[in-house]
C-alpha cells in the first residue's frame, strides 16, 4: 500500500453506528443522522493507527483504507 | 425536423419496420475499427454524464475476466425525459444496431435490451425489431422490463436487476465494466447512444463531426416540455442554443423566469441566461450546467419555482432506493422542509437548515441520486433566491396565492 491513503467507506453496508467517530475524531464527524461525514485527502501518518482501529471495529465492516487516488 | 437519428419516415408513422431501415440505410456495416471511429467522431454518452463513449468501450474490451456483456439502457426513469422511449418507439433497428456493433467492438456476445415497464409503446416497438432480425441476432437479444422506478436506469441499478431481480444501486467498485451482468464485464450505454453509433458506423465520422460544432459533434435529442405548446422531442445539432431548442418546439407560450435544464437531475438557470446556452456537455459544464439526459423545461408564468423545486425534492426522496443513511435521512428531512418553505408553514431555521444539508448530500452515497437532489436544490437557492426568503421569513409567495404544494 502506498503512503497516500485516505478512508472508503461502502455507504450501503454503513448503518450508522458512529463507531468509527469517536475512533478517529481527526478524519470522521457524524451528520445530523449519525452517518459519518469523512474528510477528504491523505490521512496523515500520526493519525492512521487510529483510522486502523476505526476500521476494524467498524460493525458493519463498511470503512476501509484505500490509496488516495481511488474512486470513492 | 428530422437531422439524422430521426431522418426518415415521420414519427407519425409508428416503427420503421426493418426492411424499410435496411432500404433507407443499408445492412449492418462490419465493426472494423469502431472504436477509433467513435472516439474520433467525439461521441459522448447519452443518458447523462456525457462520458466519452469510445473510453467506456476500451474499458469494457480490455477487460480479461469473461466474455463481456452488452446491456442497452432504456430504462429512461426521469419524469421530464421522453427521448429513449421515443427512439425506441420510432427507430428501434437503430438501437438494435448500435447495441450489435457494440457486442462486435467489445468482444461480447450476449445483448440485454433493458427497457422501462411503463414504456409500453418502446417496448412493443422493440419486441417487434427484435422478432424482424434474423435468427442469428435474435438469439443474442434479451428484453428485460425495468421497474418504473427513477433509480432504474442507474447502471449498477439496471445490473443488479438483470443478475437478481433487484433494481438497485450496488455499492462500487466493482464498476459493471468490471464486474456485471452474470459476473462479466458490461458495457452499459444508454439507447440513444447505440443509435448514433448505428450511424457514425454507416456514414463514418466526419460526417458525424460535421452535424455539430467543433468541440461537440453530431447531434443530440432533446424533450422540450413546460411553457411550449406541448411537450415535444426533438433532435438538435449540437452547437445551437436553447433558444432555439425552444424555437423548434414551437416557441414559449408564457414568459418565464427560469429554464430546468437535465431533469430532476439537472438545475435551474435564470431564462435571461438559458436562453443563450449552447446544449452541448462540455460548456454546459464549464458553466456549472448540465445538459443531463437533454431536458428543457421551462417554467411557465404563474409557477412558482420554490414550489416547484419542493415538489421535485419530494419525488427523489420518494425515490431514493433508501439504502444509505445520507440519501434516505438526509433527503428526506430536506424535502420535509423544502416543503414547508413552499407551503408557507416553515418553522425557524428551515432555510439554513436545508441550505446546510444540501451541502453535505453529494459524494455521500452509493450511487448518485443524493448529488443530483443537491445540484438541484442548490441551483434553486442561485435563481429563486429572493422567493424562497419571501416564503421562509414573510410567509409569501409572490406567484401562487393558495397555499398549494403538490
Amino acid at each position: 500500500m502506498s503512503d497516500r491513503v485516505t478512508l472508503g467507506i461502502d455507504r450501503i453496508k454503513c448503518d450508522g453506528h458512529g463507531v468509527c467517530a469517536d475512533l478517529v475524531p481527526e478524519l470522521i464527524e457524524l451528520d445530523d443522522w449519525g452517518y459519518p461525514i469523512i474528510r477528504s485527502g491523505a490521512i496523515p501518518q500520526s493519525v492512521l493507527p487510529h483510522a486502523r482501529r476505526a476500521v476494524s471495529g467498524c460493525p458493519t465492516l463498511a470503512l476501509r483504507i484505500q490509496a488516495l487516488a481511488a474512486r470513492r | 425536423m428530422s437531422i439524422a437519428l430521426l431522418a426518415g419516415p415521420p414519427a407519425a408513422q409508428g416503427m420503421e419496420r426493418y426492411a424499410d431501415h435496411q432500404r433507407r440505410l443499408g445492412a449492418l456495416p462490419p465493426a472494423t475499427e469502431l472504436i477509433a471511429s467513435i472516439e474520433r467522431s467525439g461521441l459522448r454518452g447519452k443518458g447523462g454524464a456525457a462520458f466519452p463513449v469510445a473510453t467506456k468501450w476500451r474499458s469494457v474490451a480490455s477487460q480479461r475476466a469473461g466474455t463481456p456483456v452488452v446491456l442497452a439502457n432504456g430504462g429512461e426513469g426521469e419524469p421530464l425525459s421522453r427521448k429513449d422511449r421515443m427512439l425506441m418507439e420510432q427507430r428501434p433497428h437503430l438501437v438494435i444496431d448500435g447495441a450489435l456493433l457494440a457486442a462486435t467492438a467489445v468482444g461480447a456476445n450476449d445483448i440485454v435490451l433493458y427497457i422501462g415497464a411503463d414504456h409500453a409503446g418502446a417496448m412493443q416497438a422493440m419486441q417487434r425489431a427484435v422478432s424482424e432480425r434474423p435468427g442469428s441476432e435474435r438469439a443474442r437479444l434479451r428484453l428485460v422490463s425495468a421497474p418504473v422506478r427513477y433509480v432504474s436506469g442507474e447502471e449498477t441499478a439496471a445490473v443488479h436487476f438483470v443478475n437478481a431481480g433487484i433494481a438497485l444501486p450496488t455499492s462500487i467498485p466493482p464498476r459493471p465494466f468490471e464486474r456485471g451482468v452474470d459476473g462479466r464485464p458490461t458495457l452499459v450505454q444508454n439507447v440513444e447512444t447505440l443509435a448514433h453509433v448505428a450511424l457514425i458506423a454507416r456514414f463514418g465520422e466526419e460526417w458525424y463531426r460535421s452535424l455539430g460544432v467543433a468541440g461537440a459533434s453530431g447531434t443530440t435529442l432533446i424533450t422540450v416540455g413546460g411553457a411550449v405548446p406541448q411537450t415535444v422531442l426533438i433532435e438538435i445539432h449540437q452547437g445551437m442554443t436553447l433558444a432555439d431548442a425552444v424555437n423548434i418546439a414551437g416557441g414559449i407560450t408564457s414568459e418565464s423566469d427560469a429554464v430546468l435544464l437535465g431533469g430532476y437531475f439537472g438545475g435551474w438557470v435564470e431564462s435571461s441566461r438559458a436562453w443563450g446556452l449552447s446544449l452541448d456537455a462540455d460548456p454546459l459544464h464549464r458553466l456549472g450546467h448540465s445538459l443531463g439526459c437533454g431536458v428543457v423545461a421551462v417554467l411557465p408564468s404563474g409557477r412558482c419555482g420554490v414550489i416547484e423545486t419542493a415538489r421535485i425534492l419530494a419525488y427523489l426522496a420518494h425515490e431514493s432506493a433508501r439504502q444509505c443513511g445520507p440519501c434516505t435521512f438526509g433527503l428526506r428531512a430536506i424535502s420535509a422542509a423544502a416543503g414547508r418553505i413552499a407551503g408557507l408553514t416553515s418553522t425557524p431555521g428551515d432555510l439554513e437548515r436545508i441550505q446546510r444539508w444540501s451541502g453535505l448530500l453529494a459524494g455521500r452515497g452509493a450511487c448518485h441520486h443524493p448529488d443530483g437532489a443537491a445540484g438541484l436544490l442548490a441551483s434553486a437557492f442561485a435563481v429563486f433566491s429572493g422567493e424562497f426568503t419571501l416564503h421562509d421569513d414573510q410567509r409569501r409567495c409572490s406567484i401562487v396565492n393558495t397555499q398549494a404544494v403538490a
